[in-house]
């Protein structure tokens, strides 16, 4: 049963207008702009849209700041928001062969075609904090130097020469047309497509701790990174007035591919197996543990024993939005006065029935022993 | 009619890989101010965007971007369209008039010459320059010999 209660009204209204007022913080120092979120908070930027699952830096700069930095109400806020839009339909395949390279490396040739481009990373920087940057101090402009032409060969695509190395992937269900888990329900097994669109917009230390579990043993992979890419790809989308694909813009996006320990069976000799991270912005630590879960998640598809939570297709998923655990987590905190009336009664019930029985015991064991 | 396929599908892209102010400003070099209808006014939405497992197997999406679409129809009969990433209704309506204009000979060659491949220039300096910073950090692996020989 349901009993509807009202009040409250003035204290919310006052508690909003206190939440406005401790956002703006001390009105003696300058608000923060969109524009400097954007620039100068750029990850955190990334992080929103990846787990918002929109791209869109203003939007995600202004969650940033409407949540007073609490990222995952951002990215609350931005999901709210995407369900407010028509859908225009969805774009070709982004082509990372093709990506305008900010940076790449691979753990597994040293000499690889290409070469490996560090870009703006905080590898082999000491941890040591800056008090430089505690204050505005003026910053260098990049070194540049004659970049090279053409295409940057895959990793993928070097091994795959020699045969060593699985192809680059099925869906698992054989059409053409990709799920949408924002357009069906979730069904559990998913396809393998299904599993990259809601292991892309996971929680990111959700799935950096599952990835972490596969390295010490929970579902060990052997994994090496093949390679990582950062950069820009172009987005096409078909225009139907002119029945052609037709360019739209760039997105930024950090694609992972994990080379991962051989298989084989009667059909397949031995090779390389593989798992795929993808996300939005430049998102290194999320692309490689996104492709780990999904390696991990192939178990079932490459005959191996399920033993480990990591393996769980279920287990994973079902708790990887950020959206839907803080949902659950947080509806504690609202009024559950009727429900816990209810409990109060029963506890009361029961330490009555309680203290009956041990009156009842406690006299037999008296009059036993006398 | 002198427009390909090609070319409008690159002045699309163009377009939409401009930003508004840049859009603006050439726009005005052009001294051109045409009557137009809006059969669809600047409307945003988001699409779907895909990506390849592995990089270049079957599709998947991974994500949501917001889109821009706009439809402008000229006194002259001409229509244009324009679709671009992100949530700008001036740079839609002015990139739909100018995809428009593009389509009348009178004035092909000069959008084609004073907005469209400045603008390309534009990019592709930006984009030379970025390569050039991420070029700077490649690493040149030296050996470093050890012991006699």
């Amino acid at each position: 049963m349901y009993v509807a209660v009202k009040g409250g009204e003035t204290a919310i209204n006052n508690a909003h207008k206190l939440l406005a007022d401790r956002r703006r913080g001390d009105r003696d120092i300058d608000a923060l702009s969109l524009a400097q979120i954007k620039e100068q908070l750029a990850l955190a930027v990334d992080r929103v849209m990846a787990e918002g699952s929109l791209y869109d830096r203003d939007l995600a700069a202004l969650s940033i700041k409407q949540s007073r930095g609490d990222m995952i109400e951002a990215i609350f806020l931005l999901r709210a928001y995407r369900t407010t839009l028509p859908r225009f339909g969805y774009s070709q395949p982004i082509n990372t062969g093709e990506m305008k390279i900010e940076r790449r490396i691979s753990a597994t040739y040293k000499d690889l075609p290409g070469g490996q481009m560090l870009g703006p990373t905080f590898d082999y920087t000491h941890r040591l904090l800056d008090p430089d940057l505690a204050q505005d101090e003026a910053t260098d402009e990049p070194v540049t130097r004659k970049p090279d032409v053409g295409r940057t060969q895959r990793v993928s695509e070097i091994l795959a020469n020699e045969g060593l190395i699985e192809d680059d992937g099925k869906n698992g269900h054989g059409a053409e047309e990709p799920g949408d888990i924002t357009r069906t329900p979730t069904e559990f097994p998913m396809s393998r497509d299904e599993r990259l669109q809601s292991l892309s917009r996971g929680d990111e230390g959700f799935l950096l701790s599952l990835a972490y579990s596969t390295q010490r043993g929970y579902a060990r992979s052997h994994p090496f990174v093949g390679e990582i890419r950062i950069g820009e790809v172009d987005v096409e989308i078909e225009v139907p007035e002119l029945g052609v694909s037709v360019l739209i813009g760039r997105v930024q996006v950090t694609e992972c591919q994990m080379v991962n320990q051989f298989q084989g069976s009667a059909k397949v000799p031995p090779q390389f197996t593989r798992g795929y991270g993808l996300v939005f912005g430049q998102l290194e630590r999320k692309a490689m543990a996104m492709s780990l879960c999904d390696r991990a998640l192939r178990a079932r598809e490459l005959g191996e024993d399920i033993v480990a939570p990591a393996q769980d297709e279920e287990f994973v998923i079902a708790h990887s939005d950020n959206v839907q655990a803080t949902g659950f987590v947080e509806h504690l905190k609202l009024p559950h006065y009727v429900d816990f009336q209810a409990e109060l009664g029963i506890v009361r019930q029961m330490r009555r029935e309680y203290a009956e029985t041990n009156d009842a015991v406690s006299s037999m064991i008296k009059e036993a022993a006398e | 009619m002198s427009d390909t396929k090609d070319s409008r599908r690159n002045r699309m892209a163009v377009l939409a890989m401009s930003d508004t102010a840049t859009l603006v400003e050439f726009w005005k070099t052009l001294g051109v101010d045409p009557e137009f209808t809006m059969p669809r006014s600047p409307q945003t939405g988001i699409i779907g965007v895909r990506g390849r497992i592995g990089g270049g197997g079957d599709a998947f999406n991974f994500g949501e971007a917001t889109v821009t679409r706009a439809t402008v129809k000229l006194a002259s009969g001409f229509v244009g369209h324009a679709y671009a990433l992100g949530r700008d209704h001036t740079k839609a309506k002015l990139s739909a008039i100018i995809d428009a204009l593009a389509l009348d000979e009178t004035w092909s060659a000069r959008i084609e010459n004073e907005i469209i491949t400045p603008l390309q220039n534009r990019i592709k300096a930006r984009d030379q320059k970025r390569a050039g910073e991420t070029a700077a950090t490649k690493v040149d692996f030296f050996t470093m010999v050890r012991g006699e020989d």
